[in-house]
């Protein structure tokens, strides 16, 4: 199962290695790891998403919240929320394709960042199936490079990502 | 006021109560060494610093105080490492201060450079790179706390030269601020009652007490829940101590080397009550065979070691003295009397296990036998000694034939398996402890590991004494090698070996030896006049016994082999 794992950090030096080496050292799968300073710059959220069943999951939770410098540790895909990821794609476009890919780019609602004779950069932001749909259509006329931010993701409602309790899981369940 | 950092540093040690640290000075341990130098603290040095750590990991056990280790940057740092992850392994209360270069210069390779906190961030419950001194006696503080609450471990505080060396008016006593760590201490109420109930209905239920008990002092709370619903009690190695091996209710300690009733009792039982323990491989076996019709509840102060490797029914997460002492509260609320018979019959059942099989070997009055030594050892200190141990075959058979009685008298590598650990522990343990006796139940090839800590305890006058079960192998691996690889003695015979009387008149102690199972006795008494010095005692045991009963790797609990 795919988990989407949201942890409040404090924003302090070395929290990244000893996230990133937890999964590293017990053998977790890691598929994306991104991070920002929250509104507070005290506290970084780290969006990480993993593969695991369910003892595992359980396990990586546990074992983050472990860590000293993790405040909370939530897994968001107990509850209702919004996944996205920022993706920027270099495409080969000579000037015959430029108009075809154009409207590809708007069906998908993405933006043209960056244009030369040969090649386009586009902006696009979406959940990963959309941005693979994306690449797939655009396959064809030639990837240059993808770079990806790797998906974050914020809970429904008004209450904050890292706040969800079990009850409130247990709540949207019912 | 303003002082050193290494004067504050001194400063917060003698606020944290400390009174005894281990280290080895070098090079940008200098300014804190100059400090040391008039400090009111007892600076012990030992031969290498991987001596000093476990000298500071035995005092910490057997004081249950914090364990204070230093060592310079680069070597003395990474000498520290397999220390630091032994103390880890087995939740030892240690703050390991490291040297480290120059903030200016870290990260181009300077001399005796050393990333000690990457190095360490896999085998640390925290770590600190000081890079302001006036956030030193607040890290401190800190350090002290993590290391000793919750789940006890080491912590690694690494200190820049530049750091130590400015000045500061950063106050010892500030506030602790962690809001990313709050061990849970009380046990949720539901899940005691939840717990109680399932044990009330249980026909065979069995207590599997581990470390836990031992580092949270719940030995008092222990004895009284066994005693009042009679439930027999199994201990795991760490947990050895924890509760009185005389006690009627005690079982034994499970797993590999574990008795056979223990190992019967956990593969038979119902309901197992896991307070303090990690369900190591060592003492669970092969899982699919462990304990497979048992409901299993689980205390543990740690949230990650409940259902890490086998799923638990009712887990209470808390510090094992307080939830036990909940427990005992709410016992008059539940019927016992449901399965009275059926547990009489359980209790009777595992008696019989014990009187069939108990720790036994083939007695000898021509050669000694290693089992034979620990025992002796036993009735002459009268069960009352510390006893460290080193790793493999010495350990196995300190943990079968030594009668512990108290909580903090074994001390012994159970995680890491760290060989060369028993002798700089047992030091550690003596200066912790000096009005006990301390010994070291040691292999040969384990003590040649670290014996140059001989030194040590003999500039300080420290008492330990080392039993050496000498059969010049590495008996352990010798062991598995005859029962699995054909008694192919692959590199595992320790042909050339000091002569032992010899090395302890070198080094200014006493050196014993044993060659007759009638002179063990007379070589223990003599050792035991002894106390301003180390005794070594070079017993030379039957080279090719081994330890039974074992539960072969990938095997289950109730698949033991014998000896003969």
């Amino acid at each position: 199962m795919r988990h989407i794992i949201s942890v409040l950090v404090e924003n302090h030096f070395g929290v990244l290695s000893r996230v990133a080496g937890l999964f590293s050292g017990r053998g977790y799968n890691i598929e994306s790891l991104s991070v920002g300073v929250t509104d507070d710059p005290k506290y970084s959220i780290m969006t990480i998403v993993t593969h695991g069943d369910d003892k595992i999951v359980e396990q990586i939770i546990k074992q983050l919240r472990k860590l000293i410098n993790t405040i909370r540790v939530r897994d968001v895909t107990q509850v209702e929320h919004i996944e996205r990821e920022m993706m920027l794609v270099k495409v080969h476009a000579s000037p015959k394709y430029r108009a075809e890919i154009f409207g590809i780019v708007n069906t998908f609602r993405g933006k043209i960042i960056d244009l030369t004779s040969e090649s386009l950069v586009i902006e696009i932001t979406g959940t990963k199936d959309k941005n693979k749909a994306f690449i797939d259509v655009l396959e064809v006329y030639g990837i240059i490079e993808v770079v990806r931010t790797g998906s974050v993701a914020i809970a429904r409602g008004s209450k904050s990502t890292t706040e969800f309790t079990k009850q409130d899981i247990k709540n949207q369940e019912e | 006021m303003s002082r050193t950092g290494a004067e504050a540093l001194v400063e917060c040690l003698k606020k944290q109560k400390v009174d005894v640290v281990f280290g080895y000075p070098g090079g940008v341990l200098l300014g804190i060494y100059d400090t040391l130098f008039d400090a009111d603290i007892l600076h012990v040095l030992p031969r290498h610093e991987q001596g000093g750590v476990h000298a500071a990991d035995g005092y910490a056990r057997a004081t249950g105080k914090v364990g204070v280790c230093f060592g310079t940057s680069g070597p003395g740092a990474t000498n520290l490492v397999t220390g630091i992850a032994n103390a880890y392994m087995d939740s030892v209360p240690l703050v390991a201060f490291t040297g480290q270069v120059p903030t200016a210069l870290i990260g181009g390779d300077a001399f005796q450079e050393a990333d000690i906190i990457g190095i360490t961030r896999p085998i640390v419950k925290h770590s600190y790179l000081v890079q302001n001194v006036d956030d030193l006696p607040k890290i401190i503080n800190e350090a002290f706390y993590i290391a000793s609450t919750g789940r006890p471990g080491p912590v690694v505080i690494d200190l820049p030269k530049d750091v130590v060396a400015s000045k500061t008016k950063a106050k010892c006593n500030g506030e602790i601020n962690l809001p990313g760590y709050n061990p849970t201490y009380e046990g949720h109420p539901l899940q005691i009652k939840k717990l109680l109930k399932e044990l009330s209905e249980a026909k065979k239920p069995v207590i599997y007490a581990g470390g836990g008990v031992i580092i949270s002092g719940a030995t008092d709370e222990l004895v009284k829940l066994s005693e009042q619903l009679s439930i027999p009690v199994v201990n795991s190695f760490l947990g050895l101590g924890g509760f009185p091996s005389a006690h009627e209710n005690y079982v034994g300690w499970l797993g590999m080397h574990g008795n056979y009733a223990s190992n019967m009792a956990m593969t038979e039982t119902d309901f197992i009550l896991a307070i303090g323990t990690r369900f190591s491989d060592r003492s669970t076996g092969r899982l699919d065979g462990f304990a497979p019709n048992a409901k299993i509840a689980h205390i543990d102060i740690d949230p990650a070691s409940i259902s890490k490797i086998v799923k638990i029914d009712i887990p209470i997460v808390g510090d094992c003295k307080k939830v036990l002492n909940q427990i005992n509260q709410y016992i008059d609320k539940f019927n016992w009397d449901k399965n009275r018979e059926q547990r009489k019959s359980w209790i009777k059942q595992i008696k019989v296990w014990n009187t069939e099989r108990p720790f036994s070997y083939k007695k000898s009055d021509k050669v000694i036998k290693p089992q034979f030594v620990v025992e002796e050892i036993c009735r002459l200190t009268d069960g009352e000694a510390i006893i460290a141990t080193e790793v493999g075959q010495n350990q196995m058979w300190a943990g079968q034939f030594y009668k512990f009685k108290h909580p903090r008298q074994f001390i012994s590598s159970g995680g890491l398996g760290t060989m060369g650990f028993g002798f700089p522990a047992a030091i550690g343990a003596k200066l912790g402890r000096p009005d006990k006796q301390v010994f070291d139940i040691a292999g040969d090839g384990s003590f040649l590991m670290n014996m140059q800590e001989i030194c040590t305890a003999v500039q300080y006058r420290v008492g330990v004494k080392v039993a050496i079960l000498n059969n010049k192998f590495l008996g352990m691996i010798r062991q598995w090698q005859h029962l699995f690889f054909n008694k192919r003695y692959s590199y595992s015979c320790l042909e050339c070996q000091p002569d032992f009387i010899k090395l302890a008149e070198a080094y200014g102690c006493v050196g014993l030896r044993a060659e007759k199972p009638s002179e063990v006795a007379d070589v223990i008494s003599e050792s035991l006049k002894i106390d301003d010095k180390p005794v070594l005692m070079d017993f030379r045991v039957d080279r090719e016994e081994n330890v039974y009963p074992m539960v072969a790797a990938g095997a289950a609990l109730n698949e033991m082999i014998f000896g003969e």
